[in-house]
């Protein structure tokens, strides 16, 4: 049986898609119908020999009524007329045909309906896919549109802004042209007020003086006239003295622009000869360059040459030329922007390399380079020999200092240290010693002296007080007394000059206060 | 730094004679006449009236009192105290009288400017200037007393004169290029009269002795032009002050600007000092106020000040001048030069507690001083790099290269300095109150030891 439905099916399966392909055609009954008679004509005997045979008729019947059962059709069931005899009852199975018609009808009905169905459909869904392409086009056209309306928008935005600003900027210097006017206006009416008043008093006063008319004369009284500052007399005006004026007056106009002049060329001198300076040193320094380079500035040593030559060639002739000829000064200042140029480029080259820090090609940087830490190095060397040195100093010290550890030897270089100054104090102890005994000395002596001088004096007081009283008592009549006397004046011998001196004033006294009381 | 007793004057009438030896003062009207280091008094001369105006003649000799409202002028002479000289100008008026170079001509501008009358002391001869224009500075004589310029307005327009003070002769007229002059000056060196249309227009113009026009200068239109126009003392720099609170320097060989100087509100990125005025009150009962403080005579009242160097940026206090009113005060009005050339002192009159000194040598500020009120004057030392400022107080303040300081002036009863003037030698200064002057002698040994904290 599943090969019968296999074979079966391939050829309804055939017919199917060819009747599904065929939908639209209208006479599609009469190809059905000759569809049905196609395979009937041709292959239908084979087929329905090939599902039902001599042998297996009820097997066949039992399963169409199976089928038919399964369709729905219960009333109907074929039946043999007898069992074991190849003919069919002819009722149901008539009628079972006629029921599988009708249902076949209603299915090609369905079908077709459902084929119209399909087609409407189909239309439909194609009008709605093209209009929805449609609508897709319009919608991409509206966004670009839109984004195109934006960026109009944008722009002007941007104008509007650039309009405001210039709005501003316009206000602005319109309230300042305004101001001006406003200060201008305060300006002129103030100035006009001026000379109003001014000319109010102008009227006034010539009403005054047309009314006065006293008209006081002006006049100047002096004493006498004074002689000309200078103490030269007055000249005559005279045409010649009207033309010297002129000549000084040009005189004095020409030596000043001379003056002028002359510093100006002096300043011009000064710096055409510092430019000079400058370009020669400007080469110096590009110069040196050369033999540590071999490779990036062989085109520098070139011009360099080229330059140099020049200069020595035409720096002679060219110094005095520079002073008059344009030309010249203008080669000066090229030549000495050149160098520039070149000098700056240098620079640029050196610091650029410097950054890169290429050994290979620094050529010249490696030599400073070492030099310098060279130089580093020995300064680091001397730092260290000179913190070596500060610190035994510093131990020394210390050691000086700290006198602990071993009191014998540190006693014993402590004297050797002080033995020198031990010495000089003794010898000047020993001499600050003698000059005292010698004070003591002298000063015993000198007490003394005092001492005998005191006693000296006492005496010659003694002896002078006898004296005296002596002489007083030899003044009186009583002359026999002064025997008794004479005998203290002894002492007091040595003395005796200046003694007799006082004497002889005492005397003098003594004589007049004799007259006196005479 | 000693300090002469007071002396009464009226009108700020005080000047020192162009040798340095008297100093002449008007009191009422009365002329006193004093030697100028004993300040004892040598002459003494009365007017007619009260002297509104006084110079010394150029040889020191006589002594011109002009009195404005009588329209008379005196001359006095010191060699012959018994010499007058009247000069009456009778109904015409006096405006303004001064002397020529010569010494010998006084020249008198009538009233309203009608003319000017030169008249001669030689020869009692009189000679008339018509037309002479009435402006800021109508007229100027050259430095060596050869030439004077006088401004004259015929027919509208501006003409300049070029008299040879010798005799009087014009030497040369020219029409100038200006709207309204408003003043002239002749170089230090003779040579150029720089000249300048009024602040209604920017114009400078510079002409040569023999009237060819040199150069125009014109740096702006429209706002206010020119306030103050100075010639350094070599010849080299005309500086030029404006409304719109800049500073332009000319140099006198292409006549171009070299450089502007702005002053601005707040004074930042720059190398300048900037000095400010610090009062130190002393207060009552403490132990800082010293005895010879209190010996002196000073009182509660005079503070002492002295000088702090501010940290940059620096708000220099601006006051915004009224917009409706003519001759606003804002812009540079008072330029002057160091004797040298080497500095230039400036007061913009928006800022006007500060006195800002630009070094010449590089075209940059040096200093900028800023004072507790408002400042009066200020004034070069004829010789050296030092300059007085006075700002209306009891004070006396000093600036030179090495520092600044602020000097107390011991008097009693507060002498209020308003003006100064430097004697020709710059050994001392005279003070001006408003109705006192006192004498200030510089230690001539102590020239740059100011240093910003010391106090005298």
């Amino acid at each position: 049986m599943g090969e019968w439905w296999t074979t079966e099916t391939s050829m309804e399966n055939y017919e199917i898609s060819s009747i599904s392909h065929v939908t639209m055609s209208p006479s599609r009954r009469n190809n059905l119908v000759s569809m049905y008679s196609f395979p009937l004509s041709k292959s239908s005997y084979s087929v329905i020999s090939a599902f039902c045979t001599e042998d297996n008729i009820p097997q066949c019947i039992s399963y169409i009524n199976q089928e038919l059962a399964s369709l729905g059709l219960s009333s109907t069931c074929i039946e043999a007329i007898s069992p074991g005899d190849t003919g069919l009852s002819t009722v149901p199975a008539l009628n079972a045909m006629y029921e599988l018609l009708q249902i076949h009808r209603r299915s090609m009905c369905n079908l077709e309906e459902l084929e119209r169905e399909q087609l409407r459909k189909s239309s439909t869904l194609e009008h709605i896919q093209m209009s929805n392409t449609r609508l897709k086009d319009q919608l991409e056209l509206s966004i670009r549109e839109k984004s195109g309306l934006h960026e109009t928008e944008r722009q002007l935005q941007l104008k509007i802004k650039t309009l405001q600003s210039c709005l501003k900027t316009e206000k602005d210097e319109v309230q300042k042209l305004q101001s001006v006017i406003a200060s201008r206006a305060s300006q002129y009416s103030h100035d006009a007020k001026r000379k109003e008043r001014e000319a109010v008093k102008l009227k006034e006063r010539l009403s005054q003086l047309l009314i006065d008319r006293k008209d006081k004369k002006l006049a100047i009284d002096v004493l006498n006239c004074l002689g000309r500052a200078d103490g030269k007399r007055r000249h005559w005006k005279t045409t010649k003295a009207t033309s010297s004026h002129e000549d000084e007056m040009y005189k004095s106009l020409l030596s000043d622009y001379e003056a002028s002049q002359r510093s100006l060329m002096l300043e011009n001198a000064e710096l055409k000869k510092v430019l000079q300076q400058m370009k020669k040193e400007m080469m110096h320094i590009l110069s040196p360059r050369q033999p540590s380079t071999r490779g990036a500035t062989a085109d520098d040593s070139q011009e360099q040459a080229d330059l140099d030559g020049e200069a020595k060639g035409g720096d002679a002739s060219r110094e005095s030329l520079d002073q008059y000829c344009e030309h010249a000064r203008e080669q000066l200042t090229n030549s000495i922007r050149q160098q520039w140029r070149k000098l700056r480029n240098h620079v640029e080259r050196l610091d650029s390399q410097g950054t890169s820090q290429n050994q290979l090609e620094s050529n010249k940087e490696v030599i400073p380079r070492e030099t310098h830490e060279d130089e580093m190095e020995r300064m680091r060397c001397e730092v260290q020999q000179c913190r070596e040195f500060i610190h035994a100093q510093q131990q020394l010290l210390q050691q000086q200092l700290n006198t602990s550890f071993d009191d014998e030897t540190a006693a014993l270089l402590n004297d050797c240290y002080t033995l020198e100054e031990k010495e000089r104090l003794k010898e000047e102890w020993r001499l600050f010693e003698e000059q005292k005994r010698n004070f003591e000395r002298e000063r015993k002596n000198f007490t003394e002296a005092a001492i005998r001088l005191g006693r000296e004096k006492k005496a010659f007081e003694e002896d002078r007080a006898s004296w005296l009283k002596n002489q007083f008592l030899n003044m009186t009549p009583f002359t026999h007394r002064r025997r008794y006397s004479s005998s203290d004046g002894q002492s007091a011998l040595s003395i005796s000059k200046s003694v007799a001196s006082n004497g002889l004033n005492l005397t003098k006294i003594t004589a007049s206060l004799r007259v006196e009381y005479l | 730094m000693n300090f002469s007793e007071v002396f009464k004057q009226t009108n700020q009438l005080c000047k020192v004679s162009p040798d340095g030896k008297y100093l002449a003062t008007c009191v009422q009207y009365r002329l006193v006449v004093r030697d100028v280091s004993t300040l004892q008094i040598l002459q003494l001369y009365t007017c007619l009236d009260q002297v509104s105006h006084m110079e010394w003649s150029s040889d020191s000799l006589f002594i011109l009192c002009a009195m404005y409202n009588r329209g008379l002028v005196q001359v006095w002479s010191l060699e012959q105290p018994d010499w007058h000289c009247k000069i009456d100008e009778g109904s015409i008026g006096l405006v303004s009288s001064r002397w020529s170079p010569d010494g010998r001509h006084i020249l008198n501008t009538t009233e309203f400017h009608l003319r000017v009358t030169v008249w001669s002391l030689c020869t009692k001869a009189v000679s008339y200037i018509k037309y002479p224009k009435a402006c800021q500075k109508g007229i100027d004589f050259s430095r060596d007393g050869r030439y004077m310029a006088l401004a004259e307005r015929r027919d509208c327009k501006d003409y300049v004169c070029v008299f040879v003070c010798d005799d009087w002769h014009l030497l040369r007229h020219f029409e100038t290029e200006t709207q309204d002059l408003a003043g002239l000056e002749w170089s230090p060196n003779g040579c150029v009269l720089a000249v300048w249309d009024s602040c209604l227009e920017y114009k400078v113009l510079l002409y040569s002795l023999d009237g060819r026009l040199l150069s125009t200068y014109s740096a702006y239109e429209w706002s206010l032009g020119v306030k103050s126009v100075s010639w350094s003392p070599s010849s080299q720099f005309l500086a030029i002050g404006s409304y719109d609170e800049k500073v332009r320097i000319l140099n006198h060989i292409t006549w171009k600007k070299i450089t502007q100087f702005e002053h601005p509100a707040i004074i930042d990125n720059t190398k300048a000092t900037v000095y400010k005025e610090a009062e130190k009150r002393p207060g009552v009962g403490s132990d800082e106020m010293p005895l010879h403080n209190i010996t002196m005579g000073a009182t509660l009242f005079n503070t002492q000040s002295k000088y702090e160097i501010c940290p940059l940026p620096v708000q220099i206090p601006v006051v915004k001048p009224d917009p409706d009113r003519a001759s606003p005060k804002i812009g540079i009005s008072v330029l002057a030069f160091s004797s040298d050339s080497r500095y230039l002192a400036t007061k913009n009159d928006n800022m006007a507690t500060a006195v800002w000194v630009w070094d010449m040598q590089k075209m940059s500020l040096e200093a900028v001083l800023e004072q507790t009120s408002a400042v009066r004057c200020f004034q070069w030392d004829p010789l050296r790099p030092r300059l007085a400022l006075c700002a209306g107080n009891t004070k006396l303040y000093l600036w030179s290269p090495g520092g600044c300081v602020s000097v107390q002036v011991p008097t009693e009863g507060g002498f209020q300095v308003q003006s100064l003037n430097w004697h020709c030698s710059g050994d001392s200064l005279i003070l001006l109150g408003k109705e006192q002057l006192c004498l200030c002698y510089m230690d001539t040994d102590q020239e740059d030891n100011c240093s910003p904290d010391k106090n005298m």
